[in-house]
């Protein structure tokens, strides 16, 4: 009975493994195809699809507020209620409703993306100077005109600020979406808690952070392409 | 006076190039008000006309303005553009059809001055070849180089950028033009330089212009005719700028001009629409007997000394004569000379700083034109209306 080894058999792990080092490439290497790549695409695909809808709704809803200035103080309320909202606790009230789902973990992100984006578009309509709508509206331009000609260009810098803001959030906050659903960066990560070996934790730690910086460079990137007026210096 | 202009021609507007104007009983009463903001406002504006709205701050000069092309809507009269209601017109149509100048600009941040300038031709759907001419076109009118047509306006300067404002407000060549204190914010040399540009311009585009100031001076250097506001939207009086100054109708519009009204009504006419004391001259090389004779046949006792190409050299007291010919030794170099443009309050100016001795006047090819004294400039204020 006492005759197999006691200590579990890892295969034939590198010497890295086999000596549980910190972090070892060769594992990476080896696990890149079947574990880290398709957790890497879940969560582009998890943090995108919330972005995007939390986008949409907050767009709709910071015309309507900008439009009708008193929506503003209970979206206000409202998102900032759920932005307070614990992660983990979101996700657990939300199963009960919508299960161990993808939907579920899309309504906790997106929920935490109104409040930032919300704000900064409100912020950006509402920076337009009123000298530059009374010249617009007195050249003979509709409300609809200038709303997309002239308002929306000008509030884009704040709301692609605050879609940096959301996207940076949502990268991070992703990783929890683990205990609802088995996607994402969080997977791996939450695998490796459970063990000794670091090297899982780390790689996909280290990807979603790359993720993070990767996204928020490519939104400054597409700022200023929309935007090349803000790069003039001001007389 | 109605314009040539025939840019006009083509394009959908149903105006001529310059429309006349009509304030009719117009009245504006904001909802809950005690006092209307504008009551029972009348006054009419000839096509092709500036008239410019004065008055203290409050006194309703901007509303007015603004009811024109319905940025406010009236409550009461009706104002008539070429004989057509404006109430009549949908607001954003007729905005398109009337120039819009305000002192902030508003120019779009975001877009460059060409695309600025652009804003009402492409709101009418001009094709991107006449917009393109267009923009063009404006950029010369108002001294700008094509170049900055693909600038932001956050890098011009306030100048420039009110230059853009103008040219932006001609764009689609409206029969109407609002300006709400264009120059208003503008350093004292550059404003005068951008009036001086909008009268050269006006000159040649022959537009009817509803200008807004509380500038005494600017209404009366831009002003064809002047509506002094006062309190409540009421029109204190609507004249020439020569009538009010001659003529002011009440206290209120006597204290609004200033005391120095006469001196203002100086600034309205120049030396060349004056006629100038002549013969008072003497040539280098001449016997001292003949100028001598001539100073006395005019009770002077000085004379200007010209050269053979009719040029002054210089002032010569008769004191100085003493029997040889004229010599250019004998002169006094001049302090100032006027041009025909010159205006009589600038004339007067440069006649009371020279010791109230006459002025010496040229032409453009620097040939003595004549001679200004303070009694003609005073005569000049009696005999004008």
């Amino acid at each position: 009975m006492a005759s197999g080894p006691v200590i579990p058999d890892f295969g034939r792990g590198s010497s890295c493994v086999r000596d549980n080092g910190l972090f070892c490439w060769g594992w990476v290497k080896q696990n890149w195809s079947d574990t880290l790549q398709p957790a890497l695409l879940q969560h582009i695909l998890l943090t995108a699809v919330a972005v995007v809808i939390g986008t949409a709704i907050a767009f709709t809803l910071a015309l309507a507020a900008h439009r009708r200035g008193w929506i503003a103080t209970p979206v206000v309320l409202v998102t900032g209620l759920l932005y307070t909202i614990p992660s983990l606790a979101l996700f657990q009230l939300l199963v009960p409703l919508t299960g161990l789902t993808r939907t579920t973990a899309e309504i906790a992100l997106v929920s935490y993306t109104l409040l930032i984006l919300f704000r900064n578009m409100l912020a950006g309509l509402s920076g337009v100077p009123g000298e530059v709508k009374d010249a617009a509206r007195g050249m003979g331009m509709t409300e609809r005109q200038l709303l997309w000609k002239v308002e929306l260009p000008l509030a884009l810098p704040a709301v692609v600020a605050g879609l940096r803001i959301a996207t940076v959030t949502v990268i991070s906050l992703a990783t929890v979406a683990v205990f609802v659903v088995d996607e994402g960066l969080g997977a791996p990560i939450y695998s490796a808690l459970q063990q000794t070996f670091k090297t899982e934790m780390i790689a996909a730690g280290a990807l979603c952070v790359a993720l993070a910086l990767l996204a928020d460079f490519l939104l400054v990137l597409l700022q200023r392409a929309l935007s090349p007026w803000m790069r003039v210096a001001r007389a | 006076m109605t314009s040539a202009n025939s840019a006009q021609t083509e394009g959908p507007s149903p105006y001529p190039s310059a429309a006349s104007l009509e304030f009719q009983h117009v009245g504006k009463r904001y909802p809950g008000a005690v006092r209307a903001a504008i009551e029972d406002l009348s006054f009419e504006v000839p096509a092709g006309e500036i008239c410019v709205l004065v008055g203290p701050s409050g006194c309703g000069k901007t509303t007015a303005m603004r009811l024109v092309n319905r940025m406010i809507d009236l409550t009461a009269g009706d104002i008539l553009l070429d004989g057509v209601s404006v109430t009549r017109r949908k607001p954003a149509e007729l905005r398109r059809e009337i120039g819009y100048v305000i002192q902030q600009i508003g120019l779009f941040p975001h877009q460059t001055i060409a695309q600025n300038i652009a804003t009402v031709p492409k709101l009418l759907g001009w094709d991107k070849q006449r917009t393109t001419a267009r923009v063009q076109e404006l950029l010369t009118l108002v001294s700008l180089d094509a170049e900055m047509g693909e600038r932001y306006p956050g890098e011009l300067s306030g100048g420039q950028r009110q230059r853009v404002g103008v040219a932006r407000a001609l764009a689609a060549d409206p029969p109407l033009m609002l300006m709400d204190e264009p120059f208003g914010a503008i350093d004292p040399i550059n404003r005068a330089r951008l009036q001086d540009e909008l009268l050269r311009l006006q000159a040649e585009i022959r537009k009817t212009i509803v200008f807004v100031t509380h500038d005494i001076d600017e209404a009366i250097k831009m002003g064809d005719r002047i509506a002094i506001m006062r309190e409540g939207g009421h029109l204190a009086q609507y004249a020439t700028p020569d009538v009010l100054l001659a003529d002011p109708a009440d206290e209120f519009v006597a204290r609004f001009v200033g005391a120095d009204r006469g001196l203002k009504r100086l600034t309205l006419s120049a030396i060349k629409d004056i006629q100038l004391l002549d013969g008072l001259t003497a040539r280098v090389g001449e016997p001292a007997a003949e100028a001598r004779e001539r100073a006395a046949r005019h009770g002077s006792d000085e004379l200007v000394l010209i050269d053979g190409g009719e040029q002054p050299i210089g002032r010569l007291p008769v004191a100085r004569l003493d029997g040889k010919p004229v010599a250019v030794e004998d002169a006094e170099p001049l302090a100032a000379t006027a041009r025909r443009q010159t205006s009589l309050h600038d004339a007067l100016s440069l006649v009371v700083a020279d010791g109230n001795r006459p002025l010496v006047v040229v032409d453009d090819d620097g040939r003595l034109a004549g001679l200004v004294d303070l009694k003609l400039i005073s005569d000049a204020l009696q005999t004008r209306r």
